[in-house]
């Protein structure tokens, strides 16, 4: 043994114990998503004022909702499960925005991600199918593929084929918040969840 | 082969695995990108540590006590690169690929080729009695995950991943148990057993 070794180990152990404590934002985070999670629960990111078209065809930009909290998902109108049920989700958790009174300032919007064929028609259809009516739960698509890839990206959105077909992405509820900053992602599942932590962004 | 060459041949090696084609491939699946070219970038750099081994510097071989240091970096490098957040940024960044591609032959394949000659042989049978449960109980946490880990991946990927890892473990479990208890010791189960004169055959 050497003079060099508790040098060396010393070293190594304290670049290694470094990097895994950074990876992991102090071992509290393993996966992506929760990193970011923790990132926005320190400080909310500002957003793109990307442009979207709604079901009933009118233009409308993320900016327009300041003052209003909005909880987001994405969504494509084929998908045969996981957006059916989201879609059930965001359908009751509009009634109990509704029930809590006009006054609650809380929106609901879900964006495809699917340009190549949820056209107009096809998110008129997914907007009948769950009983959605614009403002208040659009269901929409970005205007080009420069505003899908560029909220894509904002949110932290990575869509990947599901090898059927069809698509697999992360699928969690966004906040915005009424300064038009993504504030939080959601796990939640159940509406009344998903509410309460709109409301609580909405009135801190 | 001279040491030259076979440095030469690693590095094309290397080379090749970082081409876009052959990278995309390999990450495309999760088992692939943990089975295949983990382990495939830490036996280019024990490829590499045998052809430099001769040409390690004195001061390094004496600070390498008991190869203590390297397998240190050995466990923290391998840690790191099982963190689902670190694959998906790995998929997602160059740079980062970049680091992993730089780091698992270096920290991990040359450590291994350099220091595990060092280690006493009950070191070595701690380390592999430390890994093989590891590797057994990571896959079994990517089977038991209701949700995806990694957002490159899908659910199904993940479970072929969690069990190729247990497969691998158990492989592992069964080459050392024979090595051990039945004394048959071919190859790199040699280095298992921690008989010193054998040991060189892991490189």
């Amino acid at each position: 043994m050497t003079r060099g070794f508790p040098v060396l180990l010393v070293f190594v152990l304290a670049a290694g114990l470094a990097a895994l404590a950074c990876e992991t934002n102090g071992f509290r985070v393993m996966t992506s998503a929760g990193a970011r999670q923790l990132s926005l629960q320190r400080a909310p990111q500002r957003l793109p004022d990307a442009r979207l078209v709604d079901q009933d065809g009118a233009q409308f930009s993320l900016g327009g909702y300041r003052g209003r909290t909005v909880l987001v998902d994405f969504i494509y109108t084929r998908c045969p499960i996981v957006c059916g049920v989201r879609g059930d989700d965001f359908a009751n958790a509009r009634r109990l925005i509704k029930a809590t009174g006009s006054s609650a300032p809380v929106d609901l919007l879900s964006i495809s991600f699917d340009l190549r064929h949820d056209d107009r028609e096809a998110l008129r259809l997914y907007g009948e199918r769950f009983g959605a009516e614009a403002p208040h739960w659009r269901i929409a698509a970005p205007a080009d593929a420069q505003q899908l890839a560029e909220l894509l990206r904002s949110f932290g959105v990575v869509v990947i084929p599901d090898g059927m077909g069809g698509f697999v992405h992360n699928a969690a509820v966004y906040v915005i918040d009424a300064r038009g900053r993504l504030a939080g992602i959601l796990d939640a599942d159940a509406p009344a969840q998903l509410v309460a932590a709109a409301l609580q962004v909405a009135a801190p | 082969m001279s040491d030259r060459k076979v440095l030469a041949a690693g590095f094309a090696s290397w080379l090749v695995l970082w081409l876009p084609v052959v990278r995309g491939a390999l990450e495309g699946d999760m088992a692939v990108h943990m089975a295949v070219q983990m382990p495939l970038l830490i036996a280019l750099g024990v490829l590499f540590a045998a052809a430099a081994r001769r040409h390690e510097p004195r001061w390094l071989a004496a600070a390498d006590w008991l190869g203590i240091p390297g397998i240190v970096a050995v466990v923290l490098a391998t840690s790191f690169w099982m963190l689902p957040r670190a694959m998906d940024q790995a998929i997602s960044n160059p740079f980062v690929d970049l680091a992993k591609f730089l780091s698992l032959p270096l920290l991990v394949g040359v450590p291994l080729g350099v220091s595990w000659r060092r280690m006493p042989p009950l070191g070595r049978a701690f380390i592999w009695a430390n890994f093989i449960p590891k590797l057994g109980a990571i896959g079994g946490l990517y089977l038991a995950a209701p949700m995806r880990l990694c957002s490159y991946y899908r659910l199904d990927q993940q479970q072929l991943a969690g069990w190729t890892l247990i497969a691998v473990a158990v492989a592992l479990g069964l080459t050392w148990f024979v090595a051990a208890f039945v004394g048959w010791t071919p190859g790199c189960a040699k280095s298992i057993t921690g008989s010193r004169r054998a040991a060189p055959d892991l490189a």
